[in-house]
């Protein structure tokens, strides 16, 4: 083969959150270059957060996103709390669990069924894919629904929720508003196992990466908000010692900045890395739901984790509704809380994957410092070498069908961009 | 059939995506509107794109870059007619707050080395730059006023948006006023309806994320905050200087007017 070179480019990548682009550089028959360019523009958060007081952070760090606010929500809830050595009861942490669940379910209803399966049955999109496989479409938008009701129910409405704060909520549902919705979740989770036996006979292209899978992992729980950080090699550690094991870089190419572990190596974030190294406390309906799909850990192909995210809405379902079942409204709304100086952490699992956030605050509870890091920063390293591996492999396919199958390895990730760009290296221009 | 079918592009500036996502939350609708709109352009949701000129345009998020300033320029060319959706391409969004700081301090402040992106020393909203056909406010929008916009234009009916505060729903459901019963701060009456006071009916303040409504008395409602609840300065400003913080509205109760 000749020393040409064939370059592989997307300018505007389609069915993403947010702004970004692929390039991709062959050499005769050598990849030797994949990236993943971000020109999603900067906002500034950790700028702006300083000097604001700690409970404006969680609804501020909301709009970092609007597919996983509760995400944002979430992680900077659980920082202020242990920066505040506050403790949230049991009983409003499941809620708290419950109204993440909802996110998951509404944000993996969206990427399975709009953002992710057109590509492997061959539309430009869901309503287009809506000719022919009409009735998953219209089940896909009803579990999309059932999520997106239980999330209004708890938050307020369905993007950007206006009921959570530091230690706790504004307001906790009453046992008769979360038991109207049983019905919903119960018809969502026969629609998701139809979800999982669906997409397992979709055309999965051969790629395994041997991935270096980094999860929050808990002995009683598919972990969401609670648990130490684990990786399928041998890290273990608390997630406090988070930035002692990871760092993020800077690529001149993107204006997101990329996470690495200290030494170099990429990692993987996300539902296929929680489904290898959690399965064990998947419920087991979800289990019996992998078994027969015949997915089970060790999952390496990423174009498998729409199963994957399939199998994430069976545990959402069933959780939610053993969660309905044996809530008990709080006593109380929220622990109370009160400033003072310190630094703390929360790490949660978004609908994508691990997300950190860390705060400074002084003595009357204003932060002076932030750090945010969302997880398709720490997948980018990954999917840049997916784009590699999986072009060298391919590169017999002509220009056109090879784009797209690009594209899709980006799909397989969920990226979302919006999230990834809140930290970037910018120069201010005046007009 | 489709060649009648009017066409509508979503575009993105500076922004979380959450205002086009609620365009994807319209679950029950969605199908049926795509069979009286054809989705020309909208990346978020479809890989096909129909060239413009575009009868309807939704535009999320605020112009914060060089780029931005020709980009909203060819969107308006290519646009019929414009619909600006969220607290972005109303306001300029959170993002705002940079307008209020040397945005050079942020830059030495969090990134060392400023050289690979320009961004605007401001961020602001769409119709600073060209013409706007309707604005609709909220972060996020609400969903149902989304549809009520996109039904009023497949009909050619008249759009009725409310333009009172968001104290008139929170008394019509009936809510206890959280101001005057329990002297907390709510921006609930200078901020635009269409929430249906979502806050106050959690038990919080309106923290205003609808933004000014038509005629406000916001730095009235300052005033009386610093005597009865007894807020201090930095706290108003930091009720004010929130997801509407550039608003004129609001930048007067933290600039003086």
């Amino acid at each position: 083969m000749s020393k040409e070179i064939r370059t592989i480019k997307v300018e505007y990548l389609a069915r993403v959150e947010g702004e970004g682009a692929l390039w991709v550089k062959i050499r005769g028959d050598r990849v030797e270059e994949a990236q993943v360019r971000i020109f999603e523009p900067p906002r500034f958060f950790e700028a702006f957060l300083r000097g604001r007081h700690f409970s404006e952070a969680p609804d501020f760090t909301a709009r970092i996103c609007g597919i996983c606010p509760v995400a944002y929500q979430m992680s900077s809830c659980q920082a202020m709390e242990d920066a505040l050595g506050l403790t949230v009861p049991e009983p409003l942490r499941k809620l708290r669990r419950l109204l993440y669940l909802a996110e998951w379910l509404a944000s993996h209803a969206l990427h399975v069924f709009f953002l992710h399966a057109p590509d492997f049955l061959g539309y430009q999109d869901a309503l287009q894919m809506s000719r022919d496989h009409g009735e998953m479409v219209k089940l896909g938008l009803k579990l999309k629904k059932a999520g997106n009701t239980l999330f209004a129910l708890i938050g307020g409405r369905e993007v950007h929720p206006v009921n959570v704060r530091v230690g706790g909520f504004y307001r906790v549902p009453a046992r008769e508003e979360l038991a109207s919705l049983k019905d919903s979740l119960a018809w969502g989770r026969e629609a998701a196992l139809k979800t999982v036996r669906w997409t397992k006979d979709f055309p999965f292209p051969d790629l395994e990466p041997d991935y270096e899978f980094v999860a929050l992992s808990h002995p009683e729980e598919y972990a969401i908000l609670t648990g130490r950080l684990r990786s399928s090699r041998d890290l273990e550690i608390p997630v406090t010692a988070y930035e002692a094991h990871f760092e993020e870089i800077q690529a001149p190419y993107s204006h997101a900045l990329q996470s690495r572990q200290k030494g170099g190596a990429s990692y993987l974030v996300g539902p296929l890395a929680r489904f290898n190294l959690n399965f064990a406390q998947l419920s087991p309906l979800a289990q019996e739901a992998a078994r027969e799909a015949g997915v089970t850990p060790v999952c390496r192909n990423p174009f498998k984790s729409i199963v994957v995210r399939a199998l994430e809405m069976v545990q959402a379902t069933d959780e939610a509704l053993n969660l309905i079942e044996t809530y008990e409204p709080p006593s109380e709304p929220a622990v109370p809380a009160q400033p003072r100086a310190g630094v703390g952490c929360g790490l949660t699992e978004a609908p994508r994957g691990s997300l950190y956030h860390r705060y400074r605050l002084n003595e009357e509870g204003l932060i002076e410092e932030a750090k945010i890091v969302p997880p398709t920063s720490q997948n980018q390293k990954s999917m840049e070498q997916d784009l590699v591996q999986f072009a060298a492999r391919n590169l017999n396919l002509p220009d056109e069908e090879l784009t797209l199958r690009l594209e899709q390895v980006l799909r397989n990730y969920d990226p979302c961009i919006s999230c990834a760009t809140h930290t970037l290296r910018v120069k201010v221009v005046r007009d | 059939m489709s060649r009648t079918k009017p066409k509508l592009a979503v575009w993105k500036f500076t922004s979380c995506d959450g205002c086009q996502l609620s365009l994807l939350s319209l679950e029950d609708e969605l199908l049926e509107l795509s069979n009286r709109l054809a989705i020309a352009y909208f990346p978020e949701a479809t890989r096909a794109v129909i060239k413009g000129p575009y009868d309807l345009s939704l535009v999320e998020g605020s112009v914060s870059t060089p780029e931005h300033l020709e980009q909203i320029k060819r969107v308006r060319r290519a646009s019929k007619f414009l619909v600006t959706i969220g607290t972005c391409a109303t306001s300029g969004g959170l993002q705002a707050l940079r307008n209020f700081a040397r945005v050079e301090d942020y830059l030495r402040e969090v990134y060392p080395q400023p050289r690979y992106l320009k961004v605007l020393a401001e961020s602001t909203p769409i119709s600073q730059h060209v013409p706007v056909d309707l604005e609709l406010q909220g972060c996020p929008v609400s969903k149902k006023q989304l549809l009520a916009v996109l039904t009023a234009f497949i009909h050619g009916g008249r759009l009725s948006l409310p333009h009172y505060s968001v104290c008139l729903e929170c008394k019509r459901r009936g809510n206890i006023c959280l101001l005057v019963a329990h002297g907390i701060p709510c921006l609930g009456p200078v901020t635009m309806a269409g929430c249906g006071a979502l806050c106050p009916s959690s038990r919080r303040g309106c923290y205003g994320c609808f933004g000014p409504k038509e005629t406000t008395h916001a730095v009235s409602l300052a005033s009386w905050f610093k005597e009865k609840p007894g807020l201090s300065q930095e706290h108003l400003t930091r009720l004010f200087r929130q997801f509407y913080a550039n608003a004129e509205a609001f930048r007067q109760v933290v600039e003086g007017s």
